[in-house]
This record gives C-alpha cells, structure tokens and sequence, in this order.
C-alpha cells in the first residue's frame, strides 16, 4: 500500500495540462506492472546495454509516467511539483536527455513504435536478448508510421518486442476490435486485456512472442477516475 | 514514390558505386556500423546483406520506418548508415530526422543520393534541390556534398568515424579534382572577387572563371561553414556564392563570416520555380543558370 500512496501522492504534487489529465492516468496501471513486475530496468542498470527498454510513444499526459519513475528512484520527487516550469527536468511530454531512466523523447505520435523497431534491431544485431516494451494510445495507431512499424516487426520476428495499446476508443473513427484484427493480420501475437486489472496485465506483458513480436490491447474505458 | 532506380549503365566508377563500395567496407571494419536501406540501392549490397544479415536492414519502402529505425539503433549505441533518395530520405521524413535523431539525441550518417540533377528525367517527384536548405535548419548537422568518388570515399569514412548527424549528398555530377578534408580549399588566388564553389559545381566554376582574375574557394564539406577562410582570403568584398542546390541555401553563412565587412553578395543556386522539363542533368544545370555558360553570365552582370 505505501507504494500506491507514494503514487497517489506524487499525482497531486503534479498540476497542469487538463485536456491531458485522463490520458495520463489511463496509463498508470500498466506503467505500474511493467516497472513493479516485468521489466529489468532500475536506476542501477539504467546504462547497461542488457536492461530492458520501455519506451512511452504517447508522450503526453506524462504525470502516471514520472510518478512511476520517481517511485522507482530515477529521480527525486522534489523534481514533481515544479514540473513544466523553465528549470524542471519534466516537461508535458517527456526529455530523454533530460530524465534518467526516460528511453525516448516523445510527443509527435507515431514515433515511438518506429524507433522500438530500430531498438530491438540494435539490441539483436548486437547479440543483446533484452525486451522492448512501447506504449502507444489506440488513436496514435491513426498515425500511418506505426503501420510501417508493425508490418516490418513481424517480417523481420522481431519477439524481443511488445506493443501495449492503450485502448480508451479515443480515435475518432474508432472500430472495437479492430486493433488487435490487424496485429494479428500481420502475424504478431496478440492479446486482449482489462487495462485496469494487474494481474491479467502482469500475465499477458510477462509473455513474450515466439518468434513473433507481441502486442498487448489494454483496454480502459472507465476514465471517471482520473478525474 | 514509385522504385524507379537511376540508369545502372552510367554508375560504373561514379559517387554513388563508390558510396556502395566505401559502405560495404566500413560495415566488414566496424562492427557498431549498420545499414538501413529503403529498397533504392540494394541492389548493392547483396554481399554486404549476406556477410552481416543482422546489421544490414532492408525496410521496404517505407521512408519514415526508415529513418526511426537508423535512430532507433542509434540509441542501442550503434552507427547507422540510412540510405535512399535525397527527397525521400531528409523531405517526406523530415520530422523522423528532426526528432528521431535530433531531438533524441543520437548521430548517424543519412546519405541520399539524386540531388537536384541526377533525377532530370523523372521529374520533380525525384528531386531534392531544398535538401540541404532543410537540413540546415537542424542544429550541428554536417553536411557533406562530395564531388568526386574520392571525395565521397573520405566523407563517408569521417562521417561513420565521427559522432553526430551528418548528411552526405551524393550525385552524379563530379568535378575533374579532389580535395581532402573539409573546409575552404583554395583552388586559384586572385585580386578580385572570391567565387565560393559548393559541391559538384567546381568545374563549371573555373570554366567559367578562367579569363577574371578572381579567387576561387572549393568546398565539398558545406556544413559548417569555413568562415575564416573566407574573411582571411577575401581581396576586395564581393562574393559570389555557386551551389547546386536552392539559390540562397549559403548566403546566410556568408552574411554571417562577413557580418562587420560591408559587401555584395551574388548567390548561384536552383530557383524556386518550378522547371516542369524533363531531358538530362546538363539541361537542368544550364536552365538553371548553374552550367559554365550561365555562371559566366551572372559573373558579368553582377561584376562587370
């Protein structure tokens, strides 16, 4: 319990952007599995070559995203309640360059899954045997890049990699079903989960393809209580 | 895009065999070298492909893919090579280039290859005459413009050897001498003007120049500019500017080298209307203004 007050608290410490408030806590339960549970990434291996790699590609509403990493020890949380001002390290979509433990800048959508795909190549051409985990939103998936992404990552088998949608029928066009239809269209291993429920979300990010990259469709539909 | 590829009977020896030729070498030297290719030259590398199957990747033509996954690589600590059409590579993938390896952070070589020229006859979809203009709006990038198969040797070596975000533009057009290393090469001394040539346009240049007593600069690594070169030899402060690319794309940096030196300036380059022909490289050089004839008009109006 005291890390969900931990949690909680640093939340309140972090005021701002309203319009992307829901999005940010639509993410906490995930981002709360993968480093609490799944991932082997800590502040004392954040520079080895064989951590694994979480990169967050729907860059905004971050605030779930560094009360995670705080929680974790990246960084202090004297570095929250400032956080969007001119010295803070932590701005509306996150710095690589400018937080530790922070895989990728993002912002612009459609580039994470993109360069997830360039990560896991590195990591195999290098003989390096680490995960990748990139978190996108279902309406990011609107952008035409993640499409390139997806098609070669399967060609190539790219397992060491994990997609996790975050799937609150954001898009404006949105068709239930369809995302996890198309992972599995072009060959990726999919499954489909409560975004809310740890447990189903621990089991379904601890698998990994074989020989297939994997995506994972994390449902949540109740945005009431990141209100 | 569609895949049509340049003509394979004109490359023997020229910049774009020899960029293949220097790749493949550096990619058996280092092994923190990779390849990302979008289909245009991969036919190239068939043996490069078999030799290191884990560090060349052929993405398909997919051009941002293409770019964030030079990046991506980047960021596992490994030195890309990404590769296709000028146009493709730095224009339609802009953002993937401004924020996949600027933004983030990390270096790597993007070499494009066709130019303003080289793609004459087909169109404009094919050509690149703003990239180097783009690029520059990034901070620290490189630029490379090599104009010989040697000088596109030496770029590549000392882009993949070093850290950054370069640009290596390679085309067809060469010029008769190479130059090592980068910065101003000073080609001819004179009492005159100073006639600054970028990239490929040397020859035309000097043909060009070969009756006025003016200096002649050179050089094929245009970013960053050798400012000092420039106030050092400057005899009388007129400057004229040549560049195969979108006139103009330098004069910025000549206004800045020449910032407290009052001074004309006549910058050489591809205008911004739209040719709309189609027909050879040399045709598009001369309906530009850029072929020996054309840059001894401009000399004549703007010098006397």
């Amino acid at each position: 319990m005291e890390r969900v007050d931990n949690i909680s608290r640093f939340l309140t410490m972090m005021t701002g952007d309203e319009k992307h408030d829901l999005a940010s806590y639509s993410t906490l339960d995930v981002l709360r599995v993968l480093y609490e549970r799944v991932l082997d990434v800590s502040p004392e291996n954040v520079d080895d070559p064989r951590r694994d790699r979480f990169l967050l590609s729907k860059g905004h509403g971050p605030s779930a995203y560094y009360a995670v990493l705080c929680d974790q020890g990246f960084f202090p949380e004297t570095w929250l309640a400032p956080w969007g001002t001119f010295e803070s390290p932590l701005g509306y979509h996150p710095d690589r360059n400018l937080v530790p433990g922070v895989e990728i800048s993002s912002g612009s959508l459609g580039h994470g899954l993109p360069l997830a795909v360039g990560t896991a190549l590195g990591l195999r051409a290098q003989g390096i045997d680490s995960r990748v985990v990139v978190l996108v939103g279902d309406a990011e998936l609107d952008e035409g890049s993640n499409h390139e992404a997806l098609e070669l990552a399967a060609a190539l088998g790219l397992d060491a990699l994990t997609v996790v949608v975050i799937d609150n029928r954001s898009s404006s066009y949105t068709v239930p079903g369809r995302i996890a239809e198309r992972f599995a269209t072009e060959g990726w291993d999919v499954a489909t989960v409560d975004g809310r429920d740890q447990k189903d979300l621990e089991k379904a990010l601890s698998e990994r393809g074989l020989g297939v990259p994997r995506a994972v469709v994390a449902t949540v539909l109740d945005e009431e209580e990141a209100a | 895009m569609t895949v049509t590829e340049l003509n394979p009977h004109t490359l023997a020896g020229d910049p774009r065999t020899q960029f293949a030729r220097t790749v493949t070498g550096l990619l058996d030297e280092d092994p923190s070298t990779t390849l990302v290719l979008a289909e245009i030259s991969a036919r190239f590398f068939g043996d490069a492909v078999h030799r290191h199957p884990d560090r060349v990747v052929n993405v398909g033509i997919r051009e941002q893919l293409l770019v964030n996954v030079g990046a991506g690589m980047a960021l596992t600590g490994m030195r890309p090579i990404v590769h296709t059409f000028g146009t493709f590579l730095v224009e339609r993938a802009f953002e993937q280039v401004k924020l996949g390896f600027g933004h983030q952070g990390v270096g790597g070589v993007l070499v494009g290859v066709g130019g303003s020229f080289d793609a004459s006859r087909s169109g404009r979809t094919h050509q690149a005459p703003g990239d180097v203009a783009l690029m520059d709006t990034l901070p620290d990038v490189l630029i490379h413009a090599p104009g010989t198969s040697a000088e596109t040797d030496e770029v590549l070596r000392r882009a993949v050897a070093s850290e950054g975000l370069h640009y290596v533009r390679v085309v067809e057009q060469t010029n008769t001498e190479s130059f090592a290393g980068p910065g101003l090469h000073v080609v001819r001394r004179g009492s005159g003007a100073t006639v600054v040539a970028l990239g490929p346009v040397l020859d035309d240049v000097l043909a060009a120049t070969a009756d006025r007593d003016v200096t002649v600069l050179y050089a094929h690594s245009v970013r960053p500019f050798d400012d000092a070169t420039l106030r050092a030899l400057l005899a009388v402060p007129d400057v004229v500017l040549v560049e195969p690319w979108l006139a103009g794309t330098s004069a910025r940096n000549v206004a800045d080298a020449l910032r407290d030196v009052p001074h004309r300036l006549l910058a050489l380059g591809t205008r911004r209307t739209e040719l709309r022909h189609y027909g050879s490289p040399a045709e598009h050089q001369r309906a530009h203004g850029l072929d020996a004839a054309g840059i001894r008009r401009s000399l004549e109006s703007f010098l006397g």
